[in-house]
């Protein structure tokens, strides 16, 4: 460690300069380690094992719709930023984790506008517009999928490819759907003469469990596998970034209701295991801005999560429904947070004694 | 283990000294005595310009019912009773300034005496007259602590030695130089309370302070705990909470719930006033930091200037960023080394430029300052509300129960001030309510 001289005197006489160079705040005077920054990076290198996966499932073309998401991301955040006025921060790692998210949440066989447009409207309408990261009540990635999804359905539901080593649907009889596409619609898209107890028998194997859990089968480009998502799921657990509590929460009630509910046919672990729900429980139910702050208010997130994505797949006009209820709890936040206020140190034993 | 909800584990610092005896600061041959270095109203000046005092001579008397004596730290003659700035506060108030003879001669009333007679009544006045308050750092008159009206019967003494705070180690010392004069000190005040359940609170980084004061305390039926190492463990409710699960009301002091808190270097203080006659004159407080080059453990006369303790203990070494009166947590920083030890200096603290600059962001809204807030609060919201200006709002959200224990601000990854505008919001309400 080098001496500094105060003023041209040796620091060892310690006597400062009348124009002292001390800085002067309130405490505390330290910090942890934990930054804006470091945390969102932290989220993007756990989304890394599931982007190695599509590209391994859904070949090089995965990786450019991600690259092209990420960076139209960015690009379009900074934009937006220099055009209100706001200090760019394309360094502080949440664009680039809506941009993955994004490509994630995207069929792998859509053309390549499709996540620059989602991304424009991610990262300007529902990010920038309402005042950056922090400010947006829903979430980005979301949102843009959602808004994709209403303006180009047809791409956002048919554009289905197989993935490497398994087939698309999981199921050999049927082509041109997903897993729970198949099963939702199962009437529609089984061929005649096919005996839909034994689909569903299929449907319900280790075998197709197994291949859901590793994820070669038909789906959103960073979805399909519920192994990779959970290595980083963990991770962000472990270190503490992601909070237990909405994931938990979550799965548990998709696992009771597809027990409990009469229509849903299959297993809970097919529900859990198909479709988004890892992906939306672990890694954007979760984000920060749009969920609830308090302990109490991410459990009932978790469990409003759970019921809108049953009650969608099971009832609704979707075969998927886990970004819409992710995006309906968002709604529901602000509220969620009034109602769970943490319990004050020292405020029961005041009612006792008013009592 | 008991403990509370909330709080945090910052990184605890305390090698650089915790292993280093305390050793005596030479005699300063000035000394800035604040009238006010305690809670309450500050003591009224019986001394003027040109009066010659000894070492513990009463210098300013207690000037309210909460209040404290002030004496001479050195012997010598008094060059000004002038108005000065506050060392913590800033604002100016009457300060004894003192030139030493270099002799140290002590007052005529500094004798070793037999205090076993004394009743309750004459105890709590000894130590009020000896203007003794608490150690710990908020400087509250200790007398009063010790006179619960009659109506909130206190049944526990707890003594605080948790020093839950990063970097200091001065209690820590205390415990294992002087065990048996903290335990000496704790037994006077259990007397003048007259209570029997006394709890000694260590937390568990600190084995050999636990060992020594157990072995101090083993005849006498005090109980010595260890607790958790957590910040705020030392926080007066937090610490009736983990000891005895009794929760201080919202506004309420400890005496509520049939306690009284008092750290050890109070307790070691008491002992000195009673049995050697010796008022509050000096401490013991920590020197330390990156930019300290040799950081210390010094017994260190009220009054000294803080430059003279940083020049004992070899000068900086680094960049200054900021000088802490206290510890890294809760301590106050200062603009000059020019400024004096008082009472509640419980540490010294320097830090190096590029560990005090932080950058705001705006909020993201992860939790973790609800999750460690040891008070139940919402600080995150808190601060919304207090930049928009609705203190009154705040005030209905109980800004007023924070602790300004600064959890909350240390966890905050967008490097919010939190504290900074807790600390202004209760300023300012509690100036509306004077108004109304």
């Amino acid at each position: 460690m080098g001496t500094v001289p105060v003023r041209g005197q040796s620091p060892s006489t310690s006597t400062l300069a009348s124009a002292s160079p001390l800085v002067v705040a309130a405490s505390p005077h330290i910090r942890s380690q934990a930054t804006v920054k470091r945390i969102m990076w932290l989220v993007a290198i756990a989304l890394l094992p599931a982007l190695g996966g599509s590209v391994w499932f859904f070949g090089p073309r995965a990786l450019l719709l991600v690259a092209l998401s990420v960076g139209s991301a960015l690009l379009f955040d900074v934009l937006a930023q220099k055009a209100f006025g706001r200090k760019p921060t394309p360094f502080d790692g949440s664009a680039v984790i809506t941009g993955l998210l994004l490509a994630y949440n995207l069929p792998p066989g859509v053309p390549l506008w499709m996540p620059v447009i989602g991304a424009a409207f991610a990262t300007i309408v529902v990010k920038q517009f309402f005042g950056g990261l922090g400010h947006n009540f829903i979430n980005p990635a979301l949102a843009a999928r959602a808004f994709l999804m209403v303006s180009w359905p047809t791409h956002m539901t048919t554009l289905w490819l197989k993935p490497h080593g398994g087939p698309l649907s999981g199921l050999d009889a049927v082509s041109g759907a997903t897993p729970l596409a198949l099963v939702r619609r199962a009437a529609e898209l089984v061929p005649s003469g096919m005996d839909l107890g034994g689909l569903l028998r299929q449907a319900n194997s280790l075998a197709e469990l197994k291949r859901l859990f590793i994820g070669n089968v038909g789906g959103c480009l960073g979805e399909t596998s519920a192994l990779l998502l959970l290595v980083g799921a963990l991770f962000l657990i472990l270190i503490r970034v992601v909070d237990w509590r909405i994931p938990v929460t979550y799965i548990g009630t998709v696992i009771v209701l597809a027990l409990v509910l009469p229509n849903s046919h299959l297993t809970p672990w097919f529900h859990v295991f198909s479709g988004g729900i890892i992906l939306g429980a672990f890694f954007m139910a979760t984000d920060y801005v749009t969920s609830p702050v308090t302990a109490k208010g991410r459990i009932i997130f978790g469990i409003g999560c759970g019921v809108i994505t049953m009650l969608i797949r099971l009832y609704g006009g979707y075969p998927e429904g886990c970004s819409y209820s992710i995006l309906l709890m968002n709604v529901f936040t602000p509220l969620i947070d009034r109602l769970t206020k943490p319990r004050m140190f020292g405020a029961l034993r005041k009612r006792q004694a008013a009592a | 283990m008991f403990t509370f909800r909330g709080g945090i584990h910052p990184r605890e610092d305390k090698e650089a000294t915790e292993h280093k005896p305390v050793e005596r600061l030479p005699l300063p041959a000035r000394v800035h005595i604040p009238l006010s270095q305690h809670a309450g109203a500050p003591s009224k000046p019986v001394v003027k310009k040109d009066d010659t005092v000894k070492t513990g001579t009463l210098i300013g008397e207690p000037g309210g019912r909460i209040s404290a004596a002030t004496h001479a730290s050195i012997s010598g003659t008094v060059a000004d009773v002038a108005d000065l700035p506050h060392p913590l506060t800033g604002r100016r108030g009457p300060t004894v300034i003192i030139d030493s003879d270099g002799t140290d001669t002590p007052d005529e009333s500094i004798k070793e005496r037999d205090y076993s007679s004394f009743t309750a009544e004459q105890v709590i006045e000894t130590i009020r007259l000896a203007g003794i308050v608490g150690m710990g750092g908020a400087a509250f008159p200790t007398f009063f602590k010790l006179t619960p009206p009659k109506e909130k019967p206190i049944d526990t003494l707890l003594i605080n030695g948790c020093e839950c705070e990063p970097f200091l180690t001065a209690d820590h010392r205390l415990m294992l130089e002087h065990p048996a004069e903290v335990i000496e000190g704790t037994a006077i005040m259990a007397g003048a309370l007259g209570v029997k359940n006394v709890i000694v609170v260590i937390e568990d980084n600190k084995p050999d302070a636990v060992k020594a004061m157990t072995a101090a305390a083993a005849s006498t039926g005090f109980k010595v705990r260890k607790l958790k190492t957590k910040y705020p463990q030392g926080a007066e409710k937090q610490l009736i909470k983990a000891c005895l699960k009794r929760e201080v009301p919202s506004g309420g002091l400890p005496m509520d719930v049939g306690c009284v808190v008092q750290n050890v270097g109070t307790a070691l203080a008491v002992r000195d006033a009673l049995r050697l006659g010796r008022p509050l004159y000096e401490r013991v407080t920590t020197v330390t930091g990156p930019c300290i080059k040799e950081p210390k453990n010094l017994r260190v006369r009220i009054g000294t200037p803080v430059k003279s303790l940083i020049d004992f203990c070899g000068g900086y070494s680094a960049e200054l960023g900021k000088l802490i009166m206290g510890g890294p947590m809760m301590g106050i920083a200062v603009s000059s080394d020019d400024v004096p030890v008082v009472k509640g200096t419980s540490g010294i603290l320097v830090l190096d430029r590029a560990a005090t600059l932080f950058e705001e962001h705006d909020c993201i809204r992860c939790g973790r300052c609800i999750q460690v807030c040891p008070m139940g609060l919402a600080p995150l919201r808190l601060n919304n509300l207090i930049r928009r200006g609705r203190l009154e709002d705040a005030k209905t959200e109980h800004v007023k129960d924070c602790i300004e224990c600064g959890c909350c601000a240390w966890a905050c990854p967008a490097r919010i001030r939190l504290v900074h505008q807790f600390k202004y919001a209760k300023f300012e309400i509690a100036a509306m309510e004077r108004k109304q």
